[in-house]
Order: structure tokens, then sequence, then C-alpha cells
């Protein structure tokens, strides 16, 4: 018993929970229906690559576990969400996908310039996105979420500009290795690592943690302190807007065309329920990057399960978000005081049955 | 002269997590005069205004109000306001947006019998009002186009309207020139002689002899006493707000100076910060310990921090150790070796969620940057050692800090300065809230920090701290650094300082 109170006390413990519930679900439906050889958990190798759900919520869920990276140090910092990675990741793809065909072209096949030009171009104009952000809430204390909201409409518009107002396609295969296979791996999947990778080395080896969560749990102290929190928190959302880069990328790579109407649509809100899902506080403050990753694979592995379960992707939304309350409400701290008051009741009437006994 | 009794509170207790904020403190106001509420920030009087008007729910004591007889418990400022307690605060809460006379009538506007508000009979009521306190102003205009004096007295003038038998003015004239200031004492005066119990919250010394018939004292929660204006000179109420208690501490006496302090560290001329610090000039030399005094809001902590960069200074050059230093922000300040205690912990000291260990080695750090992490295992050399240095109690160094005592909070902060091993620490009240056994250790270990050459910076409340720490006391008036005392100062002459001029 005391030893199952530990391992809820652990900070992690909920997000896993979440993740392993929406896990045993499908194990039971699948058990249920008789799928006992081909089922949620099987993966296989079908022409050379890796096929599976498993491997289907890994590689549909990168580009959140990208983006919740990045929104986990903006809320730790300042306190506020960025909503504008979505049209952030639709502006890199389309600031991609113009160099690379050439400004006016709607379906090339050749590029126009070398690919790794295109990258940076739309990594650079996702950190621009970033610093512009950043800027307009650490130096102009505009709330985050008033100040990301400029680019949230606006982004997908410059990227639409930019595309000639069309889809445009770039039909050259290379353009298409970052949302597709590296041997038997889906390729987004690897990515999403490596972010996740370096990231954790940036926190292991360098003070970032410290400086951000000092900034975001107490501003005044830590300036106080010798920190600079103007120019952490304008980092923390250059960060994110680098990385929304990288995930408009490889979102754009897998439909090998810049869409910029639907590119990243709606991702930014996936990544906020990632932080909180994660356990991480929106209020800011001290934050685990785990349980944001954890979170986002927890949101695409219940998408992945309705469709399996055969909800249509028009009503899969409502589903998802029954779902969703009920993962916040037992991590809400309004519920977690009412099981902590029970347990120490139970606690107390266990210790008068044994005096009485 | 027995007037009669409008409000009496008894033994009321108030107790915040970890302080005791009111500790059974009583309070009598009588009919028809003007009762001053003192005391240093922090000593209790919001609280127990606040208790009053029920604001904060208190645990123990009795209120009492002339024409109830049960003991009365306000639960929010609307219940205050119906038994005839009603309070004007430094901002005032009305509406700018809307008219005079809507704002004298709001929450209790005349109703016609369609029961729609009846417009006409607030104009014509607010009008009445106006002339009844000669008041020069159209009742039709909105709020926000007259002088915050004007606003202030609409306010009182709306209180008194509804039937007030107590009226709480909490600072009303922090931000009101003295034109103003006098309307407003003839208002009171006129008030007071209608029969209205007036309380009056400020830090003014000046306005409290001239409008005050009666002053009660509060310090750290507790009761000091209550006098006619006529018994307590000027030197006296500080001493009553400041405490003249002798602490048997053992006696620490700084070595004096002359031989033992090196050359000049800091030397700063005309700083300043407008609305803030006037432009001052202070030197301190390597090893000495100088303390700065005067009530607080007399610019004390503001000095300091004008000084380190924590409020950019706008005028005036700083020296540091005979090199002009730009001091814009903490961090320029630490990179000469400077430390700051501020004397907020709460808002400014500690990282509450943090462990104490990270709290402790986060100025080294940022001192380091962010790329040169300090290696975790050389983090708990470091945390270690100030734990046992300075006897933090704790479980472990791991302990998120909010889980400490306020005192070994302090300690944590102390221990973050001493990491970086400043040359100049600026000492904010540190030993403010703290038991009398940590605040030897810590003045102890400013005459320490003095003797391995380190210059200090100590400001303190309290009068005995600094003679026995400090070689030299700075005295602050109204924002203004207005002299210095050095050699054999007496708690007499720093307190006579500080009231300036005055003969007490």
């Amino acid at each position: 018993m005391k030893q199952i109170r530990k391992i809820t006390k652990m900070r992690l413990f909920l997000p896993i929970f979440s993740m392993v519930l929406v896990m045993a679900i499908n194990m039971i439906y699948d058990v249920a229906n008789g799928n006992v050889f081909y089922n949620f958990f099987t993966i296989s190798i079908r022409n050379g690559l890796l096929y599976g759900r498993l491997i289907d919520i890994l590689n549909r869920g990168s580009e959140a576990a990208i983006l919740a990276i990045g929104m986990t140090l903006v809320v730790s910092s300042s306190a506020g969400v960025d909503i504008s990675v979505g049209s952030v990741m639709s502006l890199a793809g389309g600031m991609c996908c113009m160099l690379l065909a050439g400004f006016g072209n709607a379906n090339v096949s050749q590029y126009a310039m070398p690919l790794w030009v295109g990258l940076l171009a739309g990594l650079a104009v996702a950190c621009l996105c970033g610093a512009f952000n950043g800027f307009l809430v650490s130096y102009l204390n505009i709330q985050p979420m008033v100040a990301t909201l400029i680019l949230f409409s606006a982004g997908r518009a410059i990227g639409l500009l930019m595309c000639n107002s069309t889809i445009v396609y770039i039909r050259e295969p290379s353009f298409q290795f970052l949302g597709g296979y590296l041997g038997p791996i889906p390729t987004p999947i690897i990515v999403a690592i490596l972010c996740i990778t370096v990231m954790s080395l940036i926190l292991k080896y360098t003070a970032l943690g410290m400086y951000v969560q000092s900034v975001g749990i107490n501003a005044k102290a830590a300036r106080i302190a010798g920190y600079q929190s103007r120019r952490i928190i304008f980092t923390t959302f250059v960060i994110c807007g680098l990385l929304a880069g990288i995930a408009g990328l490889v979102a754009t790579s897998r439909i090998y065309s810049a869409d910029t109407n639907n590119i990243g649509l709606n991702f930014e809100l996936d990544a906020i329920l990632a932080v909180a899902l994660g356990g991480n506080s929106l209020g800011g403050g001290k934050f685990r990057l785990s349980g944001s990753i954890i979170g986002a694979y927890t949101i695409q592995a219940i998408t992945t399960t309705l469709y399996a379960l055969g909800v249509s992707s028009a009503q899969a939304p409502v589903f998802k978000a029954v779902i969703v309350i009920l993962i916040v409400t037992i991590q809400s701290p309004a519920v977690k005081a009412v099981m902590a008051k029970r347990a120490a009741a139970k606690e107390v009437a266990a210790r008068k049955g044994a005096v009485g006994v | 002269m027995e007037d009669k009794v409008v409000l009496t509170m008894r033994g009321i207790t108030m107790t915040f997590p970890g302080v005791k904020a009111l500790d059974h403190v009583d309070f009598t106001l009588r009919k028809g005069e003007i009762h001053a509420l003192m005391g240093e920030n922090g000593a209790g009087k919001s609280t127990l205004i606040k208790c009053l008007t029920g604001v904060h729910d208190f645990e123990f004591g009795e209120i009492r109000v002339d024409g109830i007889e049960e003991p009365i418990r306000n639960h929010s400022t609307m219940d205050a306001q119906r038994r005839g307690i009603s309070t004007v605060y430094q901002e005032v809460n009305l509406c700018p947006n809307l008219s005079v006379a809507e704002n004298l009538f709001i929450g209790r506007e005349p109703l016609t019998k369609a029961h729609t508000i009846d417009r006409k009979a607030i104009v014509k009521r607010a009008q009445k009002l106006a002339e009844e306190f000669e008041l020069n102003l159209d009742v039709q205009q909105t709020m926000g186009s007259y002088s915050l004096a004007l606003q202030q007295m609409i306010a009182i003038a709306r209180a008194v309207d509804m039937d007030c038998k107590i009226l709480i003015l909490d600072e009303p004239t922090s931000s009101l020139d003295d034109n103003e200031v006098s309307k407003l004492f003839t208002l009171m005066r006129r008030l007071r002689d209608q029969g209205v119990g007036i309380i009056f919250v400020t830090h003014f010394l000046e306005q409290v002899y001239e409008v005050c018939d009666r002053i009660t004292v509060l310090r750290n929660g507790q009761l000091v006493g209550e006098y006619p204006v006529t018994a307590l000179p000027r030197v006296k109420l500080i001493a009553a707000m400041m405490g003249k208690d002798i602490d048997d501490l053992a006696k620490i006496k700084p070595e004096a100076c002359e031989n033992r302090c090196g050359d000049m560290l800091i030397d700063a001329k005309g700083l300043g910060h407008t609305g803030k610090i006037k432009p001052f000039d202070l030197n301190i030399r390597q090893g000495e310990v100088v303390g700065l005094t005067g009530l607080l809001g007399s610019g004390r902590s503001e000095l300091a921090r004008v000084i380190y960069g924590a409020d950019r200074p706008q005028t005036g050059t700083l020296k540091v150790k005979d090199k002009p230093a730009h001091v814009a922000q903490p961090i320029d300040a630490m990179k000469l070796g400077m430390g700051m205690l501020p004397d907020d912990r709460k808002a400014e000291g500690i990282i509450d969620d943090l462990s104490i260990r990270e709290n402790i080695v986060l100025a080294m750090q940022a001192q380091q940057g962010m790329l040169k992490l300090i290696p975790y295992k050389e983090q708990c050399e470091i945390a270690d050692k100030y734990i046992a240095l300075l006897d933090i109690k704790t479980a472990s160094r791991e302990t998120p800090l909010k889980q400490l005592s306020g005192g070994n909070q302090q300690k944590v902060i102390i221990a973050r300065w001493l990491a970086t091993n400043p040359d100049f620490l600026i000492l904010d009240e540190p030993t403010r809230g703290i038991d009398i056994g940590t605040k030897t250790e810590i003045q102890k270990l400013i005459i320490k920090l003095a003797e391995e050459g380190k210059s200090i910076l100590f400001i303190s409340s309290e009068i005995e701290e600094m003679l026995r720490t400090c070689n030299r006391l700075a005295v602050l008036r109204d924002g203004e650094k207005v002299g210095e005392l050095s050699g054999d100062m007496t708690q007499e002459s720093v307190m006579h300082a500080i009231a300036g001029g005055e003969k007490g």
C-alpha cells in the first residue's frame, strides 16, 4: 500500500497512467474482438517498412511531440502559451516550397535551388516568427496569448501569399524524405527523437533549465540574482519557433506540398494540451520535458485508437474531448485534494479501528 | 473628557501562514475624534483595518460598535457599510467613467415607482450633498474629469452620506499636494465636529500632529499603546514605532574602521531615481560596514537598489574600485562583485519551487552564464557547505525552499550570495521576521565578513542592531539622504537624526 502511494506521488505518474489507460482500452477491445494475432501492439515489416499501430502513433505524433518541447519552455518561462506554432509550421513549409519551386510555380519536379537552402530558409523564417513573438512578450510586456494571436492569424496568410495562393507541389523524391522512411523506420520518428535528444542534452549540460524555471517561478527574484528575465523569455520563444519550423517541414514533406491552409491546423492546441497532460502547470515554473512528450504521444494514441475503433474522423474530436476532460480532471488540484483528504480520513479511521480492537 | 465610545476592538488576533499578523490588539475609537493608527509597514495597521471592514476574518477577539448589542463580525465591506463603517482608500475605488452623481449613489440608487433608477433624484440629491460638503463641482460630469483630491472628497461624501459613524481613511494623503491636503483636513475636522469617529492611517508624521487627537501605535502585530497626541512628541512616537526594547544579545562591536579598512570600494556621486530616491553621494571603503537608517519608506531600500542596479539609476555616476562602472541591471553589479539580499524575501528573494541546492547556486550560476553549468556534484558540495556553515535546518538539500521557515529561507539567500564571494554585499533587512538566535548569528556574520575585507551596506529598522554592527550610518528622510553619523552614536542621537530638526 505504501509503495503504491509512493508511486502515485511521482510527478510523472499521471501522464504515464493516462498513456497506459489508453493502451489498455485498445488491448481489451482487441481481445474482445478476437484479434489476438493482429492487434494494437503488433509490429510487422511489410515491403521492408515497419507497420503497426504503435509505429503509426509514434509517426503521426512526431509533430506534436516536437512542438511540445518548445511549448514546455515557453509555458515555463512566461506562464503563457504560444498559439502561433501551427501557423508557423505552415509558414515554414510555405517558405521552403516557395523557394524550392520558384515563386509562382505550383507543380515542379525539379528544385529551383538546392534542397538545403529551402529547408534552412524555412527554419530561419520560423525562428524569425519566434523572435517576433518573444519580442512582443518579453520587451513589450504583451500577454503571450495576445502576442502570438497575431502570427496565429497572419502566419498562415503570409504562407499562402508566398505560395501565390495555391498549393505548391514538389514532386522531387528527395523532398519526401523528411516525411518518409529511413530504412524501415519512418523519418518523422527519427526527427522527433533527435529533437528530444538534443533538448535533453541541452537541459542536462547547460543551465537552461535553471534559467527558465527560475524566471518562470519568480521573475523578480531571478532578476535580483542576476538573471535577465527578458532575454530568457525571448530565447524560449525563439526555440519554440525553431521547433515549430522543424515540425512544419516534416508535415510539408509528408504531403510533398505546401498546403498552407491545412499544415499544422489545430496543432497549437495539441501542443498546449500535451504540456498540460504531462503534468506541467500552465501557470509556469517547474517543468518536466518527459511529461510533455508522453502527453503528446498520448494525444496521438487517443486519436489513433478512435480511428481503430471505427469512429469517423468528423466525430473523433468529440470523443477526444471526453477523454481529455477525464484525464485533466484526474490531474486537477481539486480532485487531488479530495483524494488526499479521503486517504487521510481512511488512515485516521484505520488507526481508530486499530485502537478499538 | 469622557467621550462616548463608538468602536471597541478587543484582543483581535490574526495569523497568516507563518506570521502572527495581529496578536491580541485592542483599539478604541471615540465619537468625534480623529485617531491616528501608526506603525511601520508590516506592523499590522492594514490587517487591523481589514479585520474591521470584513476583508479578513480574524481568529479571536471581539468588535463592538455603538448602537449594536451583539459583538459584530463583518464578512464583507458591504456588511461593514451597513453597520456604519466606511473606508476610503489611497486609490479611490470609484468608477472614473461614471458621473459624480452616479458614483455617489452606486449600489444604492433611488428607484422610481416602476423600479427603474430615478436619475433625476440622483442628480438632485447629489447636488445637495455636494453643497453640504462645499464641493465646487458639477455632479453630472464624469468622475475622471476631477482631480484625485476632489475624487477622494467625493468618496468621503459618499461614505458619510451612507450614515457612517466610523470613517476609515487609509493613506488618503499619499498622492495629494499640500493645498489639497489642507482641504481634506478641513473636511475631516468638520466631520469630527459632527460626531464622526475617524481612523486616520498615514506615514506622514507632520500630518498626524496637525490633525489628530489621539494616536494608537502598533509594532510587529502588537499594540504598543494609545496616547493623546499632546503626550507623545515626535521622537517618542518614532521610538514607539521602531521599538526600543534593548535585547540582551551578546555585546557585538565592530572594530573601528581607521586602521582596518582598505581603499575606497564604492563611490557614488549624485546617483538618483526620480520618485524613489533623490540624488545622493555615498562612499564605502573595503571592510567597512555602512548602515542606512530612517523610517520605512524613507528611501533606504531605494538607495541600495539604485547602487545595485535593481532600479536603474537615472542620474549620477558610480565608481567601483576607482573605475567608472555602468550598472544598468543586477547582473552588471554582480560582475563587479556586488550582491544584494532584498528586503522582500518572498517577492524578490526566494525561488520557492526550486530546491535549496538550486537556490544556493542560483547567483553563482548566473555569474558563470547559461552555457557553463556548475556540475551537479559541485552544486551539492557548495550547498552542503553552506547548509553546515549557516546551520540551515532542512530535511535535505533537495527540499523545495518553500517548505523551510522564514529564518532558514533567509539563510539560504545569504548562502546564495556568500557562494559568489562578493566584495560588496547589500543586506536589506536581513533579520526581519527572524528569531533572536538567528539574528545574532547574522550580526556576527556581518562583522566577520567585514574583518575579511568585504564591504557591507546594512539596512535595518532596529537601531540597536545597526549600532552594534555599523561603522557609519547614513540617515534618510522622505526619499533623501540627509546626513551621516559616525563615531559615538547612541540610540538617541540616531533617532533625533531620523526625526530631523524637531526637539524631542
